[in-house]
């Protein structure tokens, strides 16, 4: 599969990345290659497969739907590039 | 006393508890060791003081009588794990100067078990690379240097790249490493050192800044299969805080080390010869296996067919839980975040304030990662692309669920090359050829250990690794002891403190 520009600017958008108009054209070559890569796996006939989702088997716990923490803006805000009170903030914006 | 950071950690316990000398000696040693090879750029916050501090309380705790496995071992942490007041940054410059304010469950089991962290280790940004060059801190240089060009930097291989740089070079006595695909097992043999990838859920993940989630483990690494051993029962532990952490009870790693490979059954999968892998590793391979018939064990051939398909599997299944884990990182509660683009005073949307942070915080193999991610699980893709990855992880699952009714262990080379050039570094897929003995155990969620087994022609050290059934450490570590036995690597990189 060959990706284009529009693919890798679709791609971008998904992942929320800014990508430079100069780097499309690099990055078109390069996602074709690891997706041209992975490709070989249509040879592999997996009709009667079920995809694999946890290689332990386990199942989930269950667990008691209850409050066990909270109540600690500070620890939570710590590292926050901006806040307000005991708000994370955000730029203003020109929607 | 001199050179107490060159031990090994079960000599330097042994040491410590008769008191020949003490934790801050030992670590005042690595402190020193991690001063004079500073260049190799294995760490990324070294923390000596704190380290110190910590070898002190270790020394007091010991005359109060008190006994931990690992009461006074200096120890690297590789700086995926959130450490409760230093800097973590998974390598990444999107997490730079992010101080977590919680402990990751892992190095909360070594401090309950009395180690002393010597300060973060360099990595491949976010895990994602094979020769620690993605770091945004700079690359980590291996200690061993090749005899044909002995002034040409080496990679440590990746992502514990300054893990296994660390302790190769006796900077600390062992180190935490995780493992997606390969990132413990490669580094450790490029490095000349041990490394072991325990079994999906066998160590909790909770505060491991995550890569792929249904992949990641964390591991130990370190100079001897013992050492492994010990730090994997400091390390292993059923967590409530990771709902795929096992709850099963922690054995005693070293129980069966001595106990030798008589009558034990050994696999070679024929698969693992592949095209343009140099001869002397498929010498080192039979030799390992002669090694092991020596001593008593059965060797056989054995097929794994879908060996191939791991690597193309990987790479749909990891980037594409990569995209989904990666998607926290918006500039908004932690880490990083991008001003403005162009001198505006504002940016034209929050989406907008995203895509500039993550555009400017991730490394170009990140955003390639979360692009290809992105990319499989869109609309009209995530069938072909994704769940075809994850049936075809169900066959590499059944392989060695077959495999393991007829032998006890499987032992392969660990990659297909020594380390190789810093600047000869091969691009894109290529590049990722590195995890191709790695990655199926890592797809199947099964165990693996790395041991190095001798010298290539150039003087570099290569690597065998031994995969065992699901949970059975303790049958793995005791082939590889008697491997290690056998092997007698004794050789030292030419960095070395």
């Amino acid at each position: 599969m060959s990706i284009t520009r529009e693919t890798v600017e679709q791609a971008a958008r998904l992942a929320r990345l800014t990508v430079a108009d100069a780097d499309k054209d690099r990055l078109a070559g390069e996602l074709s290659a690891i997706l041209g890569f992975v490709e070989q796996l249509n040879a592999i006939d997996t009709s009667d497969v079920e995809p694999l989702t946890s290689v332990v088997g386990a199942t989930a716990r269950m667990r008691k739907d209850a409050v066990t923490a909270g109540d600690e803006p500070e620890r939570i805000l710590a590292n926050a590039p901006d806040r307000v009170t005991d708000f994370y903030a955000v730029p203003k914006v020109v929607e | 006393m001199t050179d107490l950071n060159r031990l090994t950690i079960a000599a330097a316990s042994a040491g410590l508890a008769k008191g020949e000398f003490s934790a801050r000696e030992l670590t005042q040693s690595c402190v020193d060791a991690m001063d004079a090879l500073s260049d190799l750029g294995a760490f990324i916050t070294p923390t000596p003081d704190l380290a110190l501090e910590a070898a002190d309380q270790a020394d007091a705790k010991r005359k109060g009588g008190e006994d931990v496995p690992l009461l006074g071992i200096p120890l690297g942490i590789k700086d995926l794990f959130c450490t409760e007041g230093v800097q973590t940054t998974a390598a990444s410059k999107i997490l730079q100067g992010f101080v977590p304010t919680y402990e990751s469950s892992v190095t909360t089991n070594l401090l309950r078990d009395g180690a002393v962290f010597l300060g973060k280790l360099n990595l491949d940004e976010f895990a994602m690379g094979s020769s620690n060059t993605t770091s945004y801190y700079g690359n980590v240089v291996n200690p061993w240097q090749s005899a044909s060009k002995p002034d040409m930097q080496l990679v440590p291989g990746g992502s514990s790249g300054g893990s296994a740089s660390a302790v190769a070079a006796r900077l600390c006595l062992g180190a935490t490493g995780t493992d997606t695909g390969g990132s413990i097992r490669q580094p450790a043999a490029f490095c000349g050192i041990t490394g072991l990838k325990p079994t999906y859920g066998r160590c909790s993940r909770w505060g491991i800044v995550a890569f792929a989630s249904s992949l990641d483990q964390a591991g130990p690494m370190a100079r001897s299969v013992e050492d492994c051993a010990i730090l994997l029962g400091s390390m292993a532990g059923f967590d409530a805080k990771d709902t795929t952490a096992v709850d099963t009870p922690v054995p005693d790693y070293t129980a069966e080390l001595s106990a030798g490979v008589k009558g034990l059954k050994i696999g070679l999968p024929r698969e693992y010869r592949v095209d343009g892998m140099p001869a002397e590793i498929e010498q080192l391979w039979q030799q390992s296996a002669q090694w092991l018939r020596d001593q008593g064990a059965e060797v056989v051939e054995i097929s794994l067919p879908h060996t191939h398909s791991a690597l193309p599997a990987y790479y749909i299944v990891a980037p594409a839980e990569a995209s989904s884990n990666l998607a926290r990182y918006d500039g908004v509660r932690y880490g990083f975040r991008a001003d403005a683009p162009d001198g505006l005073p504002e940016f034209s949307s929050l989406e907008d304030m995203y895509a500039t942070t993550r555009g400017e915080g991730f490394g170009a193999e990140v955003q390639r990662r979360i692009m290809i991610g992105a990319y499989v699980l869109s609309a009209g893709y995530y069938d072909a692309y994704y769940n075809k990855a994850r049936r075809v992880r169900s066959l590499i699952a059944r392989d060695f669920t077959e495999a393991f009714e007829q032998v006890d262990a499987i032992l392969t080379p660990t990659t297909p090359s020594a380390a190789f050039g810093i600047t000869e570094e091969p691009s894109g897929v290529e590049m990722y050829m590195n995890d191709v003995f790695t990655v199926p155990a890592s797809m199947a969620g099964i165990p693996g250990i790395s041991l190095p087994a001798g010298l290539s022609s150039d003087g570099l050290p290569l690597g065998v690794q031994l995969l065992g059934r699901p949970f059975d450490e303790v049958g793995l570590l005791r082939v590889a002891q008697s491997l290690e036995d056998a092997a007698g690597f004794t050789a030292t990189p030419q960095l070395m403190a």
